[in-house]
């Protein structure tokens, strides 16, 4: 009995917590990726560097708080700074657009024009990113580290394994519970959430209807930089902030929009889900695990792990291919926003 | 024939800037800056065959240039015995259970399409049990040869053979790698296929960082054999050392700016083979078979033209010139360094080339390729310059001022940013348009 | 003069006129029915009062005011409402939700009017909360004309809305666009199925090749000879 309690602990502690902060993150970034692509109909390849444009001036704000003794107690002072970072992210989205894209909507430009126009876009982002907060890593959580300590959690149950929840995964899965919650609400419920799914759905309709393109289209980079900011925010915190690796979570974040089917929300959350969760099951060493179930004797000598932990990364690339190779559409297709 | 004179001086400025940097810098690092535009030119032209003839955006630009420098190592490096005595065995076995499997895998999905839902099933079980055999058989064997003189080889080596056979085998090798990728994505909506591709190149960086037993990791491989001479035989040569003396020239530079030129010669050549083949194939029946189908897939594939059996053709051939390229970069470099492999620098870098040369023109990536890896390396001293003009009012001491000079070298990424943006925008046919036939 | 008339009017998409010198027009209260054979220009022809595609010559009056300057959305606003021929219902929608965003432009309550919908089509009430795209040919149909009437519009226009459904559907959806028009709308149809529309049309106009052939009451031209053997199969 212990020895199941024990391999819970031992799941709970290096999967499903950490699953569900990571997977959080990537709902919340490929939400933004769903939302781009079901109103302006493109891949956006700079999603990236807008995440980390809005986590750097969450970062800055938050220095400048922490300068001034303002904190929020327990909870990590970004929170508090959060809101600005949004705001400049939704300002640089709006700009971007003013400036860039709403040019090649007007031309109705191919999908694949947009994407190249968008690669641009991330170059340009990325260097403004690197030019005022440079290519290094960047520290700003602070507060309680942790709700649960693994010693505290020990000695309250007597198990051997321990189960530690850091407060950023904490802050990171309710953070996004809430804004879920808010967008589904204003998505589903709202006359303007209703008119950016009828646009999404049927443009000529839409139009017909009456409904403004271009008020939708600014609506919708509200939305996308709004998930941005707080998607590369909670990621900062909760693993560390460097320009260079948004880059790198632009696969997993497109994997997760995919595998749900692009252009579903729902599909995107359960997207981040299914691919934070198979890198931390594929990447998982069950040696422990099989010492504990298995009788003794019987446990393996390796780490019995599937994959190196380098390959982390390489996971999502895989749900990938075999999502498009076995139903191209992604796995909750048919509805799109 | 306007044109033509238009782009020949274009030619001629693009040649004259590298000029202006030989004179006023050193020609050492002029030609420094011309051997990487070569192999730019001919990385370019190789995307440029993916998306200029075809329109496919191919994002994984890296993976394939990564692969031609492991065909470098592969073939150049000499095998280290000891490290065969050790594992070698093992690994070749294992790799066999992993090709196996991978077969096992495929024949059983093709030959079981009537067992419906257990179909799945099957095949996941095969390859479950396949990787844990390969794995089981390959593990104590990688620990084995990673473990022999692990500062100095810890990896099997390669054949030994010439370098420039890397060349091919690099080609060789993206073009594999490009026929499985294309196998997938290819038929799928545009956009699936970057996505797909800008993962693949990641993972082939994340093996070759990881692999080092093959590899070597991130310890690199350095001192790759070369097919030129190097500096300092060149130094002890009597002729040379005439020659220095008689136009009064340092004998350091001299060589070093012979084995430069004999470099660039070799990439010239190959140069002109990869442009004039391109050029053929563009204006055979088959280029404008590529052209209409990129024009209108629909109506290509009406009139009866498989669509996604010629974008798999075009994109294993322009992977192929982009491995080339990759093993040629490899071995000016003299060393294999997997984590210097980094998108912004060796897929989008390249996307700039395309895009800002003219897509569709070969002429234009040529340019495309020399221009902008002239401007990424010389906008840091063009943008150091600059900032240091703009913060010359601030005070010495400025942290505003040390951080802007700090940054400046991030100014490039704008600048590239920049400058796709505006030819997109203002010139979106390049600076060499495609010609309309 | 009619409520709602397109005059001589003439044009295409390209360079070649599809329409020439093309008058057709519906009054309060009526049905309008333009009928012809295949590429005579009827589609066309709607599109064209619509202000989907621009007249060379001609023009489109609507309660005595040129109308012929306006964008689609804007005769929107002036009171046509246009039941596209395809793709006409958002499919991820709910039934509620497609007759909401068809009353977008309407900043009042429009509870009332979606009652009268719903009151017009019964099943649409059973099925409100259904997404449009599960529901069957004819069911989409009328969610279709139903998000077109929460305009409150003064002109329906109707194009080829019996394509592809059954007969019986389709009479179903003749009997309510008659109870449309009783409430004083005026109806512009295009009809695949001449005869059956027809039949329920006060006017009626046979167009060959973008020409008025001929116009008459609906019962006329089903009694004349000539069209009936020309054009609605004897």
């Amino acid at each position: 009995m212990t020895d199941v309690l024990n391999t819970l602990a031992l799941v709970s502690n290096f999967i499903i917590v950490p699953g569900l902060a990571y997977g959080s993150q990537l709902a919340l970034g490929a939400l933004g990726i769903t939302i781009v692509y079901a109103v302006l109909r493109f891949s956006n390849f700079a999603h990236g560097e807008m995440m980390s444009f809005g986590a750097m001036i969450t970062i800055l704000v938050t220095w400048v708080l922490q300068a001034r003794g303002i904190n929020l107690g327990p909870l990590p002072t970004a929170l508090l700074a959060l809101p600005l970072g949004i705001v400049a992210t939704i300002g640089l989205c709006l700009a971007t657009d003013r400036l860039v894209y709403r040019y090649y909507r007007q031309k109705r430009a191919s999908p694949v024009t947009y994407l190249i126009v968008s690669v641009g876009v991330m170059f340009l982002m990325g260097g403004l990113i690197r030019f005022v907060i440079g290519p290094n890593d960047q520290i700003f959580a602070d507060g309680a580290r942790f709700i649960m300590k693994a010693r505290e959690f020990k000695q309250m149950t007597g198990l051997n394994e321990g189960l530690a929840i850091k407060s950023s995964q904490g802050v990171t899965v309710l953070t996004a519970v809430v804004i879920v919650a808010v967008l589904f609400w204003f998505l589903n419920r709202t006359r303007t959430g209703k008119s950016m799914r009828a646009y999404s759905d049927n443009e000529d309709l839409a139009l017909l209807s009456g409904i403004n393109p271009e008020q939708v289209v600014f609506i919708a980079w509200i939305i996308a930089g709004t998930l941005a900011a707080v998607a590369g925010t909670l990621y900062g915190l909760d693993k560390s902030y460097k320009p260079f690796t948004f880059l790198q979570l632009l696969l997993p974040i497109f994997a997760s929009a995919i595998v749900g089917g692009v252009g579903n929300p729902l599909g995107a959350i359960a997207g981040g889900f299914v691919i934070a969760f198979s890198e931390l099951i594929v990447t998982f060493a069950y040696k422990k695990v099989l010492g504990y179930l298995l009788p003794t004797g019987l446990a393996p000598e390796g780490l019995a792990q599937l994959l190196s932990t380098d390959y982390k990364f390489s996971v999502s690339f895989m749900i990938l291919v075999i999502v498009l190779l076995v139903k191209p559409t992604g796995l909750f297709s048919g509805k799109t926003l | 024939m306007n044109n033509l004179y238009r782009n020949l001086l274009l030619f001629a400025v693009m040649l004259a800037l590298v000029a202006v940097v030989g004179i006023s810098q050193s020609w050492n690092v002029a030609l420094a800056i011309l051997n990487l535009c070569l192999i730019s030119a001919i990385m370019t032209l190789g995307v440029n065959i993916q998306w200029g003839y075809a329109g496919l955006f191919n994002a994984g630009v890296m993976g394939f240039a990564a692969l031609g420098g492991l065909a470098a190592v592969l073939i150049s490096m000499p095998p280290v015995p000891a490290a065969w005595q050790a594992g070698g065995n093992g690994v070749v076995t294992g790799l066999a259970f992993g090709i196996g499997t991978v077969l096992a895998g495929i024949i059983s999905w093709r030959k079981t399409a009537h067992l419906g839902g257990k179909r799945y099933w099957l095949t996941a079980l095969i390859a479950v049990a396949g990787y844990t055999l390969m794995r089981w058989v390959i593990d104590p064997a990688i620990v084995a040869v990673e473990a022999v003189e692990p500062a100095k080889t810890g990896f099997l080596g390669g054949f030994g053979l010439p370098i420039m056979l890397s060349w091919l085998v690099g080609g060789a090798f993206a073009a594999g790698v490009a026929w499985l990728v294309g196998k997938v994505s290819l038929g799928l909506r545009s956009d699936y296929l970057a996505i797909a591709t800008l993962g693949i190149s990641e993972i082939i960086i994340y093996f070759l960082k990881n692999e080092d037993w093959l590899t070597r990791g991130v310890k690199n491989v350095n001192g790759l054999p070369r097919p030129v001479p190097y500096e300092i035989d060149l130094q002890h040569t009597v002729w040379l050392q005439n020659w220095v003396e008689t136009y009064g020239i340092s004998l350091i530079d001299a060589s070093s700016i012979i084995v430069k030129l004999c470099y660039a010669g070799l990439f010239v050549a190959v140069l002109v083979v990869i442009l004039w083949l391109s050029e053929t194939a563009l204006k055979s029946p088959w280029g404008r078979m590529m052209r209409a189908i990129r024009d209108n897939e629909t109506a290509a594939s009406a009139m009866g033209k498989n669509v996604t059996w010629r974008h798999l053709q075009v994109f294993v051939l322009g992977s192929a010139v982009v491995g080339m390229a990759g093993a040629m970069l490899t071995t000016l470099d003299g060393q294999f360094t997997p984590t210097a492999y980094q998108p912004l620098r060796f897929t989008f870098l390249i996307w700039v080339m395309v895009i800002v040369g003219g897509s569709g023109n070969n002429f234009g990536s040529v340019l495309g390729g020399f221009v902008i890896w002239f401007f990424w390396i010389e906008a840091e001293p063009i943008g150091l310059a600059l900032m240091e003009l703009i913060t010359s009012g601030m005070a010495q001491d400025s942290p505003l001022r040390h951080h802007l000079l700090d940054n400046a070298a991030h100014m490039r990424l704008m600048t590239m940013g920049l400058v796709l943006l505006l030819v997109l925008r203002f010139a979106p046919r390049g600076l060499i348009p495609e010609v309309k036939r | 003069m009619s409520f709602l008339i397109g005059e001589n009017m003439t044009g295409g998409y390209g360079a070649a006129d599809i329409l020439h010198d093309c008058t057709i027009g519906v009054d309060k209260g009526e049905i309008a029915v333009v009928v012809g054979p295949n590429g005579a220009g009827k589609s066309t022809a709607m599109k064209a009062v619509f202000g989907m595609l621009s007249l060379r010559e001609g023009k489109v009056m609507m309660d005595g005011v040129d109308i012929t300057a306006l964008k689609p959305q804007e005769r929107v606003r002036q009171g046509m409402g246009f039941v596209p021929q395809t793709n006409n219902v958002f499919t991820s929608l709910t039934v509620e939700e497609n007759l909401e965003m068809g009353a977008f432009i309407r900043r009042d309550d429009f509870s009332d009017t979606m009652v009268q919908v719903f009151d017009l089509f019964p099943v649409l009430k059973e099925k409100r909360s259904q997404l449009a795209g599960e529901l069957s040919g004819g069911q989409r149909q009328q969610v279709a004309v139903g998000r077109a009437l929460m305009t409150r519009p003064e002109v329906l226009m109707l194009d080829e809305t019996t394509a592809g459904v059954s007969p019986i559907v389709m009479d179903e959806l003749f009997d309510r666009v008659i109870e449309v028009a009783r409430t004083g709308i005026a109806i512009l149809m295009v009809e695949q199925n001449a005869k059956q529309a027809l039949n329920i049309a006060d006017k009626g106009y046979v167009l060959v090749q973008g020409r008025n052939r001929y116009t008459d009451t609906g019962a006329a031209l089903i009694a004349n000879p000539e069209v009936r053997k020309a054009f609605l199969g004897g």
